[in-house]
């Protein structure tokens, strides 16, 4: 595969992109942070990662500079056949809750930019024949819970988005995967309570090669998240208004 | 891309229970986790961590409540020379890993512990030894370059031929003198994930002695086992094994099988690892080892990981964890003290699974290195409270007569006054720690108790 990568620095991201490396698929990273992509290229080709792996500016809060970002990595590595999306904003429900700028930049990272460019990638890869699109959501947009629905909110759009795109492109060639973490121990969750079936990394990072070759739509990783998800979602509204989560 | 916000500090993360493999003592602390190593602002006491195979209070902090900085998520690679085998990469990168990524291009660690689940930074931080050190040394030989966070938050290079004196503190510094960063070494060029391993079985300590020494000229890895429950002219008795990674030719076209892993999901019961079980499992082992002159081919993870295949096998000594021990003695105190420590050892029928016995190679010129031109002797007690502890000291006594001394990889109990008639450039550690970090920003439950930091 020949991969342009939002994320690949931290977290679940960098777990995905080693294994992606390992294997041998080709690497064009994007990001707000150049030397931070600096490290992380040098790791991944040491890792195996045709080299040398480069790296171009993106910042999913200015979907201006996505055309350019696109054409970067297409002009890197020939043209991409897959579009990964780990990166994301996060922060806790009360800080966004009390400050409208914050909230406002996380929706428009999460939901505005990444759909913005997901689009423009599936239009990219339709008109040349077919690709890949994977991006994660998270478990948190399956159902508003009163300590996450900001954030909650942000990842039920992109999931529905995602959902969507792969039902409209997929006839054209172009399959599109949406990944639901559950909690994952990385830096983005330092500090939360880890509730039951945490998860590392790595693990989300094999489940979600394995569900990238086999073409799937949608995956929770660690998989038990999809049961914990079926249970959450049936909780009657009663039940929800009275439990603090 | 991350978060809006900062990460917590350490006042706002959650208190974890915090204790070394051996699971006894057992403290709590805060554990930042960084993808990229930093130390937090404020001058907080700080102690470095890696993925907790020390065995006592190496990495426990040194007040409950204590900031950790664990480095596992540090674990990037900068860069690697095929050529060379030159390996530069953050400090939190286990010998796992570099097995993993490394063995099918060909290379292996110089040196390395009896578990791979170690970080780099801890191979340097403990200078660690393995089976080659009679003929290599420890890992720290092998090292070309560390670069240092150091207390007052500096990124500091040191090496063999820069900050020498920063460097020969660092390595066995037990991460005291700064927070290891980055680390350079050179790998080993091998030709297959294979070992030609060989088991003799030996009657007694002197055969076990003269058959390490044997087999020193020629082989790579040495190692022996000895069965501690067996007494009188019996003490010693065990199986000598000794290794060297197989060539193409002799390797063929054999595939290494798939390694398994098993996990021990509970805490077993007290009775388990009684005098009787252990008995006769190291008599089991004996007979299934001991026929001699057995030559075969094995996977490297069964020569140098044996346990490692167990995950959480420390768990098998139950819920009141067990310590172990580990000690060098000079070649010049012959094997009178060895024999004096294992029949001590029977005599009080302190079962132990593992006793392993090894000559070490020269000293390094690392302040606090542990390994001496002499024999190492390690093993695990259960541990039974007072009475363990009043028989390390009494170990610790013959190790100082001897000049000896212990590993702090291993240690929980050792008193300061053993400790410093155990190492001699002690004093010489302790100036560099005081020109690097004169308020001991970085400390540890052992610096606590061996080197007067404050708690």
């Amino acid at each position: 595969m020949k991969v342009a990568f939002v994320g690949a620095t931290h977290g679940m991201g960098r777990a995905l992109a080693r294994r992606l490396a390992e294997r041998g698929d080709a690497l064009f990273l994007l990001g707000r942070d150049a030397a931070s992509m600096s490290l992380a290229a040098l790791d991944l080709q040491a890792r195996g990662a045709p080299g040398p792996v480069l790296h171009g500016p993106l910042d999913l809060g200015h979907p201006a500079g996505f055309p350019g970002a696109l054409d970067a990595a297409d002009a890197a590595l020939g043209r991409f056949d897959t579009l990964v999306v780990t990166g994301g904003l996060y922060a806790p429900q009360e800080e966004l809750a009390a400050d409208a700028e914050r909230l406002g930049a996380l929706l428009d990272a999460n939901f505005t930019g990444t759909a913005l460019l997901c689009q423009q990638a599936a239009v990219r890869l339709a008109a040349r024949g077919g690709g890949d699109i994977c991006a994660f959501s998270s478990v948190a947009g399956d159902r508003a819970r009163r300590s996450n629905y900001l954030y909650g909110a942000s990842k039920a759009g992109l999931s529905a988005f995602l959902d969507g795109l792969d039902l409209a492109y997929r006839a054209r060639r172009v399959r599109v995967l949406c990944v639901k973490p559950g909690f994952v121990r990385t830096g983005m969750t330092v500090g939360l309570p880890v509730p039951p079936f945490a998860g590392e990394p790595d693990d989300v990072a094999r489940a979600v090669v394995r569900a990238l070759d086999a073409g799937r739509h949608l995956i929770y990783a660690p998989a038990i998240w999809r049961l914990v998800m079926l249970v959450i979602r049936a909780l009657p509204r009663p039940v929800l208004r009275r439990v603090q989560f | 891309m991350g978060r809006l916000i900062e990460p917590p500090r350490g006042a706002d993360l959650p208190l974890e229970e915090i204790a070394g493999w051996g699971r006894q003592p057992v403290s709590r602390g805060r554990v930042l986790r960084p993808d990229d190593l930093a130390l937090p602002d404020g001058g907080d006491p700080v102690l470095p961590r890696g993925l907790g195979r020390a065995y006592g209070d190496a990495a426990i902090p040194s007040a409950a409540g204590g900031l950790v900085i664990e480095s596992t998520r540090a674990d990037r690679i900068r860069s690697f020379d095929p050529a060379s085998g030159r390996l530069h990469c953050e400090a939190g990168l286990s010998l796992a890993e570099i097995l993993r990524l490394f063995v099918p291009r060909g290379w292996f660690p110089p040196v390395t512990p009896g578990t791979k689940f170690v970080t780099v930074g801890a191979c340097v931080a403990c200078d660690v030894h393995g089976k080659n050190h009679h003929r290599d040394g420890s890992f720290g030989n092998f090292v070309e370059r560390i670069v240092l966070l150091t207390a007052d938050g500096r990124l500091v290079e040191c090496g063999p031929d820069r900050e020498r004196e920063l460097f020969l503190a660092t390595v066995g510094g037990m991460g005291l003198t700064g927070l290891i960063t980055e680390v350079t070494l050179r790998l080993r060029p091998v030709e297959t994930p294979w070992i030609v391993q060989e088991t003799e079985g030996v009657a007694g300590l002197d055969a076990m002695l003269d058959g390490l020494r044997r087999s020193a000229a020629d082989w790579l890895y040495t190692v022996g086992w000895i069965d501690c429950l067996a007494r009188g002219r019996h003490v010693g008795r065990g199986i000598l094994m000794r290794g060297r990674h197989a060539g193409r030719v002799e390797v063929g076209e054999r595939r290494p099988p798939r390694a398994r892993a098993l996990r021990v999901p509970f805490d077993a019961p007290g009775w388990l690892l009684s005098p009787l079980t252990v008995r006769t499992f190291n008599a089991l082992y004996y007979r299934l080892h001991g026929a001699a002159g057995k030559r075969r081919l094995v996977p490297f993870d069964r020569f140098f990981y044996p346990l490692d295949a167990i995950h959480g096998w420390n768990r098998l000594y139950g819920r009141r964890g067990f310590l172990q021990y580990q000690c060098v003695l000079p070649r010049a105190a012959g094997p009178a003290p060895l024999a004096a420590l294992l029949e001590r050892l029977a005599a009080v029928g302190a079962a132990s699974f593992l006793a392993v016995i090894k000559d070490c190679g020269s000293a390094s010129d690392a302040y606090l290195s542990f390994p001496l031109e002499g024999t190492t002797l390690a093993l695990d007690l259960p541990y039974r409270g007072p009475q363990t502890e009043a028989l390390i000291h009494e170990l610790n006594a013959v190790v100082v007569a001897e000049r000896g001394r212990v590993y702090l990889a291993k240690d929980a109990m050792t008193r300061a006054v053993d400790f410093a008639r155990m190492m001699p450039r002690l004093a010489e550690w302790q100036a560099v720690r005081d020109h690097w970090d004169p308020k001991r920003r970085f400390r540890s439950a052992q610096s606590v108790r061996l080197f007067g930091d404050p708690a």
